[in-house]
């Protein structure tokens, strides 16, 4: 309870002083789990809605594997990426084990099946309203496909969402992989971690708080877009 | 393990374009120390590294982990050079061609620790007899269980009192798997005793109800070593910069380590063999 | 392409091009749906200009044909060809079609237009300028820069028909565009509809409304259980019907919802 009433006072402060740290720590979160969304997304959101349009062998197959993966724990994401990464593995000529890239790349795979998941199962829904639509006006499964991604670009956010909030809140596999080393590599998680391991129990609860406070942001501001949206009859 | 070109360059050329989203990344030479959670949970390194940073300007990048783990990770090449705790450990990993060399840098010393109203009795006793007393007494003792130095040598403790912990792993013996400062935690948590180095003690905010019973003892001397991450067996390595950090902190950095002070209190004590 | 080059040169002199869908051929169609026969119709020839009107009560397979011949719905036996070749995607577009409740994209309204057209591969500039055309045809311009979506029942409708006949197809297929529209939208389709067959294009319209028939129809198609039993022109069909099915559709028009009850009670004589 005493732990709990510091956090609350500990968190106001931290909000208010914007302490320098405290913003690195913050940016680097932002940056490493938005640029891992964003390539989750490019190549997730053309995956998922290419399992929602085309029809193979095996597709209901692919279905269950990604929405199986959409559970990956971190910490074997972060175990296999530091084993491709690491010197002795076969990416270590690359150099970027305890960088912010190999934090993003192991993220980036983390999410990678929620947005593909969920991006096949809101274009699968939106196929059904507009298949024969586009079959009349000639489209192949390329043109479906771009037209399907456009038209759910809103409902794809929700996607992004649900990758980012894993991401950023996700402290298994980038401890492994970033090493958690001070100004290079420590984020949001990881410093909690490390603040709860040193016993500052208070301190890494305010910093929960601050990241709870910033993902509700981030999904505050998809909201008001979807909002707009939903009222534009584009969602 | 890649012998084709044409793949290493491909390799490469991703690695460039992964360089473009490495912005916040600090530019400039760096070194990657494998290193404890004790060090780096003391606030020890994060004290005296940025003097050896201004000296040289190399940053030095501290991946804290378990020994075990830093070990491994040397072993995998990914660092430059080790500061950990488990000499016979250390000792093996030079002899097997991983590290350059081992040397004493500075100790601590480990201390139990357990709840203020001491159910088995142990405050002030030596080592064998308190590790005895809170077998027989079946009182909830918490193990890091993880492999790491200070683990290690707990099971030598344990060994030398002829008692056998992992019998009733699981009753009284809880392996809590974790870091230092996250066992202690859990010690807290459970009002159990626990073995733990005294400098990541010191500087643990969260003692709630728990104190120091047992310290003192020569068996409880915690002795810290540095190797530099062999070259030949790992062509990455930045064998000067990391030697230069080793030559730091046998010789003026010693002095450093004996400065650093948590609420007054000395944590490490250097014993390089120059500076003894 | 190149007869769609010419095509849009030519603006609306499209008969002058050589023909890729028309005729729509169907052959020996047959759908079922465990014993029940939905769809059976030995022949059908869709070819020429004007309205040929597909009329019957609900449940006679209407839709269902009109989808077979659009190669939305594959029959379980029986060909259909376009222009004397089985259905490709390449000419689809050549063959248009607007759905009872109109699939609009999540764009605008001049957007929806444009993207079929970029679709059909018409170039970005000659798009633009043909969405404008369209709207402007169907007295949508004012709506141009709305969200389709955020458009009115009639007005959704009447923006599927203009996109789809910004395409210039040869054929255009409707099923049942103007159920549950108001009169105003009604009447303005109706006017669109029968342009367009006077200008050239083929229009297979379904509806199950035999005032509505009357009014913009040149020819008819009776169907009844998944079956043409009437193939003749408007006037004379309504003068007299030959089938009694036919007869009694139109004799208990009035009554809209009696289709479903008709239907029951000749599927169990057939």
């Amino acid at each position: 309870m005493h732990d709990l009433t510091n956090a609350f006072a500990e968190t106001f402060g931290l909000l208010v002083s914007l302490d320098a740290d405290l913003l690195e720590i913050v940016g680097l979160s932002l940056w490493v789990s938005g640029l891992a969304v964003l390539i989750a997304g490019l190549i997730g959101v053309p995956l998922g809605a290419l399992v929602a349009v085309a029809r193979f062998p095996g597709r209901w197959a692919v279905v269950v594997l990604l929405n199986a993966m959409m559970g990956l724990p971190p910490v074997v994401v972060g175990l296999a990426v530091y084993l491709l990464l690491s010197r002795a593995g076969p990416l270590g000529p690359l150099g970027i084990l305890y960088t912010p890239t190999a934090m993003v790349i192991a993220q980036a795979i983390l999410v990678l099946p929620i947005v593909a998941a969920l991006s096949r199962q809101t274009i699968e829904d939106m196929k059904l309203e507009y298949e024969d639509q586009l079959r009349v006006f000639g489209m192949g499964p390329r043109g479906m496909i771009s037209t399907l991604i456009w038209d759910a670009r809103y409902s794809l956010m929700t996607a992004l969402l649900a990758g980012f909030g894993r991401a950023v809140a996700e402290v298994g596999a980038v401890i492994i992989v970033g090493g958690n080393i001070n100004h290079v590599t420590r984020v949001m998680t990881t410093t909690i971690a490390l603040e709860t391991s040193k016993g500052n129990l208070a301190f890494a609860m305010a910093l929960g708080l601050v990241l709870v406070t910033i993902v509700t942001a981030v999904n505050a501001l998809v909201f008001s877009l979807r909002h707009t949206a939903t009222r534009s009859a584009y969602a | 393990m890649i012998s084709d070109g044409r793949l290493k360059s491909a390799a490469i050329a991703i690695g460039v374009a992964m360089g473009l989203m490495n912005a916040p990344a600090a530019a400039g030479d760096f070194i990657v120390v494998q290193s404890t959670t004790s060090t780096q949970n003391s606030g020890l390194l994060d004290a005296i590294l940025p003097l050896f940073t201004a000296k040289t300007g190399t940053e030095v990048r501290v991946v804290a982990v378990g020994t075990g783990q830093a070990i491994k990770n040397a072993a995998n090449c990914d660092g430059d050079v080790l500061l950990v705790h488990a000499k016979d450990d250390e000792e093996a990993f030079v002899a097997d061609g991983g590290g350059v060399e081992r040397f004493d840098v500075m100790y601590n010393d480990f201390v139990i620790v357990g709840p203020d109203r001491d159910p088995a009795k142990i405050a002030g006793r030596d080592v064998e007899h308190a590790l005895r007393m809170i077998a027989e007494a079946e009182a909830p003792f918490a193990s890091r269980g993880d492999e790491s130095g200070t683990h290690k040598k707990e099971r030598t403790l344990w060994r030398d009192a002829g008692i056998d912990p992992a019998a009733a792993s699981g009753a009284w013996y809880r392996e809590t798997g974790s870091g230092m400062g996250a066992t202690i935690n859990i010690a807290v948590g459970m009002d159990a005793y626990a073995l733990t180095d005294r400098a990541t003690w010191i500087a643990h905010e969260n003692k709630a109800g728990l104190r120091i019973l047992v310290e003192g003892d020569d068996r409880l001397f915690n002795q810290y070593g540095m190797i530099l991450v062999s070259p030949e067996r790992c062509p990455t390595v930045k064998a000067e910069a990391g030697q230069a950090l080793i030559d730091w902190l046998l010789g003026e950095g010693q002095a450093a380590i004996a400065a650093y002070r948590v609420a007054g209190q000395q944590l490490f004590f250097p014993n390089a063999a120059g500076s003894m | 392409m190149l007869e769609r080059g010419n095509l849009s040169i030519a603006g609306l002199a499209f008969e002058e091009a050589r023909p890729e869908v028309r005729p729509v051929i169907g052959q020996n169609i047959r759908i079922a749906r465990g014993a029940r026969l939905l769809l059976d119709v030995e022949e059908l020839i869709v070819s020429g200009s004007g309205v040929t009107v597909l009329m019957g009560p609900n449940g006679a397979g209407k839709s269902l044909l009109l989808r077979c011949l659009a190669n939305l719905v594959a029959p379980d036996s029986g060909t259909i060809t376009w222009g004397g070749c089985p259905p490709d995607r390449a000419r689809a577009a050549r063959l248009g079609f607007v759905f009872q409740r109109p699939v609009l994209l999540r764009r605008s309204a001049r957007a929806n237009i444009r993207h079929a057209l970029r679709a059909a591969g018409v170039s970005r500039a000659e798009a633009a300028a043909r969405a404008d055309q369209a709207l402007a045809a169907a007295r949508l311009s004012h709506l141009s820069r709305m969200p389709a979506r955020m458009l009115s029942g009639g007005e959704q409708q009447r923006l599927a028909i203009a996109r789809a006949l910004a395409l210039r197809p040869e054929c255009l297929f409707l099923d049942e565009p103007t159920a549950n529209l108001d009169p105003a939208s009604v009447a303005a389709i109706e006017a669109t509809v029968i342009a367009a067959g006077r200008s050239g294009t083929k229009v297979l319209f379904v509806t199950h409304d035999a005032a509505q028939a009357r009014r913009i129809a040149t020819d008819i198609l009776f169907m009844h259980e998944g079956q043409i039993l009437e193939r003749r022109d408007a006037t004379s069909f309504f003068d007299v019907p030959k089938s009694a099915a036919a007869r009694a559709f139109l004799a208990g028009d009035l009554v809209s919802e009696a289709g479903t009850d008709l239907d029951g009670a000749f599927g169990s004589g057939a």
